[in-house]
Formats: C-alpha cells, structure tokens, sequence
C-alpha cells in the first residue's frame, strides 16, 4: 500500500517558477472510511488510509477513478462526516462538523429554487445574522465578481446550469471562506463554459487568498487549475501520485494549448489509466 | 388564453348548453333534471331568502375543521414516519392500501363515541384526508435534494433553522399538493357524511330536499357545492401554480 503525502515534481517542470506556500491550512492524518453495505453488516472499505497536508493559500485538486472515494475525502475535509479512523484537521483544530471557515460547493444544483439569485447568495449571511449594509455590500460584490448583477431577481429555474453553479460558489465566496472545497462544481457543464468558469475559479483564488480543494473527473480542468493534482486509486482510495504542476499563480485557460499542459495531461493520464481500468475490470498491469 | 384552456371552457360550456337545450325542448323532463339556468335562478333566490344558510354555514365550518385538522394532523404524522425509518417501512403497505378502506363503515363508532353532532362528521372527513397529507410530506421530504440537506450544515444551521428555512420551503410543493388534496378529501367527507348522519348541512338539505321531491332545491344545493369546490380548487391551483412556475427547470 502505497501513501504518498509529499509532493512528486514533474521533472520537465522543476525549473519553472513555483509558489511555496508555508502553512498548513488543512491536514488528513490516516484518514479511513468504511460504510456498511445495504442491507446487511458486512463493511466495504471506501477510503484511505489518507496523508494529505493542504497548505494556505494552494490550490489543490483530486482526480480519481469512478467510485473511489474524492467526494467522502471532501465530506471528512469539510466536516459533513466523520472518519472510521485517523483525525483531520483545520488550521491546527480538530475538525467536529463543519469548521467555521470553510465553504463547499457541490457537483448537484444546491441553489434554492424558491429564492431569487440575490436572496440565494445572501442567505448564508442572513442566516449568520450580519448587519444589513455588510450584507449587501458582499452580495453586491459576489453577484459582480460572477456576473450576476444583472440576473439579481431572477429565479433558479430560468438560469442555465453554469449560472445556477456561479449563484452556488458566489453564495460560498459571500461568507469568505479560507478553504473552499468544490466537489465537482463543473461536472454538468459542456467543455467550453467549463473551462470558463475554470477561469472565474482561479480568478476567485487568487483574489480571496483561500485555499482551494477541487474534485474533479475532468484531467485537463485538474492539470489547468491546480498547484498540485493527488491522484487516487481505484477503492479504497489511495494517493498513488502527487504532481506538482508548477503553474505560476497567474495563470489561466490559455495554458491549454501550451507543451507543458499536455505533458502534465499525460501524466495524469498514465498513473490513472490503469486505476480506471481497474474499475472496469479490465487491467491486469 | 392558451389554446388548451379555450378548448376546456369550450367543452364545459358546451356541455351546460347542450343540457339546458334537452331541458328546455323537453327532451329531458323537469323532475329528472333542472335546466342549468333554472338551477342558477332558483339558487340564487336561495341564497337570497337565507332558507340553507344555516346548513350552508355549518357544512362550511366543518370543512374548514376537517381540512385544518387534516393537513396538521398528517404533516406531523408524516414528519415522525419520517424520521422513523423502521416504523415507515413497517407502515408503508398500510399506507397504500389504505384507500381500498371504506372510511363510512366507521361512522356507528364514531357516533357512540363523539355523539351526534359535527363532531363524527369531522372525523370520518379526517379519517378520509389525513392519509393523504402523510403521503405528501414524506414525499416531500424524501424528495429534498441531498445537496441542500449539505448546504444547511455548510452554512452551520442549527437543526431547526434548517429544517424551516430550508427542507419546509423544499418540501413546501409537494405539502401543497397534499393540501390540496386534503381539501378536497374534507369536501367529500364532510358533504357525503350529511348524507347518512346529520341533522343539518347541505349534504343534509341535499337529501332531504331528494326525499321530498323539491328536485329544485336539491338541484341549487348540488349546483352551489360544484361551485363552492371549483372555487377553492381554482385558487389553490393558483397558488401552486405558482410554486411550480417558479421551480420548473
């Protein structure tokens, strides 16, 4: 059993220009899950054991074959469940239900069809019981952060996919959260608005300083976007590899079409090919 | 106006003149069916004199009673089921057959035990829409998406502000659908239990007016329920009309 928890540099990038951030903003210290299986009291193991150490301000994604265990990592990251075994923690606090800080977006349409884009973006800070010119002066920043300003009254229903993903991470953004975790955010969405909205995330990173945990199917959105990609094991999910992809901070959706892109792609795309084919039941090395 | 909607009126007004024709020609005799006009007259000459005023104003308090205690009774009902996994599974066969019960077999009991009076009628009305509420609100709270479930402990709701400013605005399309239906249910309970155990009510005046051959007075009386539950139901589709607009994707 292989845990990696450092990261594994791509050679062909060592000499490009990388943030180092310094410290831990989140850290998973053998962390398992194990479920029960319908209907009876035999146990299947989902997850880990897991090592990993987000640190401030990175941005960090997760790749994985179907069904190994990214979104029950996210769960344990953010508090919405707790290991079998192993401890989590966040900015140096064990973590018991979901941390004050931490804001998640998820693959299903969270937003709330019964509220206007407006109402569905400040509904957290209602909740909280900020004053009313604080909330407005975030919402109002959100709603232009995103480009919603001008969709402020209109509902759910008449919004297209991509623009009810944008209400739900502008309604995360509104509460600035230091580690954001996306649980495939894009997952619905067609290539183009993908990478898109890939844009307006990295926007989003650089502008909040947070630290960000992506989970995502998608190689290209994960070798796009992050500082570091983990790279996890068909069940029990593991981390086989950690790359690190060197990108500098202002980067953006034009690096697609540059070599090193491709190169990070096909790495990505060896280490996981196998793991994908073991899903399917169809490898043998 | 949507073509649909035209074609309907025109089925409904098309119909209403084709029985006042056959009345009015004759074809049907006045002590088999009133002409719709004469029904309307005679109704609101009715209404006018007060003479079922009484009856109309207790058949009304007990729907009233009936649908209020129906959709309370069966929301709570269904939020216990709900957060009863092993009792749900265990009552749910009783659940869907239980409209295969002929709820009225039950009304020599209900009269031993609450006595003659509204009280009986209310509750076999009840007894005919709370099963329906219940349905509703599970299927209400099954349906509430996993994400939002999420979203609420995201944002660090304690359970209860969660429960009413998310899951009940979730669920809330599908209550109203069991409300609706509730109503409905009421109508039919309170109405039909005039019939065969009460003193007063327009189920009362219906039948007694049908003893008496007063085919016009029996005729009003149908024709001022038909209206009173077209009226009710017309609004609450509007309201849930407007539930629906604003969630359909």
């Amino acid at each position: 059993m292989t845990v990696l928890n450092r990261p594994v540099p791509l050679k062909i990038l060592e000499a490009l220009p990388s943030q180092e951030p310094e410290e831990a903003q989140a850290t998973l210290t053998g962390v398992t899950r194990y479920f029960k299986k319908n209907g009876s009291k035999e146990l299947f193991h989902a997850l880990g054991p897991i090592d990993l150490t987000l640190m401030k301000g990175e941005f960090f994604s997760v790749v994985g074959p179907s069904g190994c265990g990214k979104s029950t990592l996210l769960d344990a990251l953010a508090g919405l469940s707790e290991p079998s075994s192993g401890s989590v923690t966040f900015e140096g606090r064990a973590v018991k239900g979901v941390p004050d800080g931490v804001g998640v977006v998820f693959q299903e349409d969270a937003s709330f069809p019964w509220l206007n884009v407006h109402d569905n973006i400040s509904f957290g800070l209602r909740m909280a019981g900020m004053d009313g010119a604080e909330i407005k002066r975030r919402t109002d920043y959100a709603m232009g952060f995103m480009g919603l300003k001008d969709f402020a009254g209109a509902y759910p229903a008449q919004l297209s996919g991509g623009m009810r993903q944008r209400v739900c991470i502008a309604r995360t953004l509104v509460t600035q959260p230091r580690l954001i975790l996306l649980d495939e955010p894009f997952g619905a969405l067609d290539q183009q608005t993908r990478l898109l909205m890939g844009d307006e995330l990295l926007r989003l990173w650089r502008e909040t300083s947070a630290t960000v945990l992506l989970i995502t199917h998608a190689l290209d959105e994960a070798a796009m976007l992050s500082d570091r990609v983990g790279v996890m094991s068909a069940r029990p999910g593991l981390f086989i590899d950690i790359v690190e992809t060197g990108w500098a901070r202002s980067r953006d959706s034009r690096i697609v079409s540059t070599p090193r892109f491709g190169e990070v792609n096909a790495r990505l795309w060896e280490r996981l090919r196998v793991e994908s084919m073991k899903v399917m039941g169809t490898a043998t090395h | 106006m949507k073509t649909e909607s035209i074609l309907r009126a025109a089925v409904v007004i098309g119909f209403i003149v084709l029985i006042e024709l056959l009345c009015r020609l004759g074809v049907i005799p006045t002590s088999v069916l009133l002409a719709p006009s004469t029904m309307v007259t005679h109704g609101a000459d009715l209404l006018r004199a007060g003479k079922f005023n009484h009856d109309i104003g207790i058949s009304l308090l007990e729907i009233v009673a009936a649908s209020i205690v129906s959709v309370l009774l069966g929301f709570v009902i269904g939020l216990v089921i709900h957060a009863l996994p092993r009792m749900r599974r265990a009552l749910e066969p009783l659940l869907s057959s239980y409209y295969a019960v002929p709820t009225f077999i039950f009304y020599p009991v209900f009269i031993v035990v609450l006595g003659v009076g509204p009280l009986p009628i209310i509750a076999i009305a009840v007894l005919l829409a709370v099963v329906t509420m219940i349905t509703a609100t599970l299927d209400g709270l099954d349906r509430i998406p996993r994400a939002l479930h999420k979203s609420g402990l995201v944002m660090r709701l304690p359970v209860w502000r969660s429960a009413f400013f998310i899951k009940l605005p979730a669920a809330l399309p599908y209550l109203f659908t069991g409300m609706k239906l509730a109503v409905a249910y009421s109508f039919i309970g309170v109405i039909a239990s005039e019939f065969i155990l009460s003193g007063s009510g327009v189920g009362y005046a219906i039948g007694y007016a049908y003893n008496n051959f007063q085919n016009d007075d029996m005729y009003s009386l149908m024709l001022l329920i038909l209206i009173a539950v077209t009226a009710v139901n017309m609004v609450l589709n509007r309201i849930d009309h407007r539930f629906q607009s604003r969630r359909q994707r």
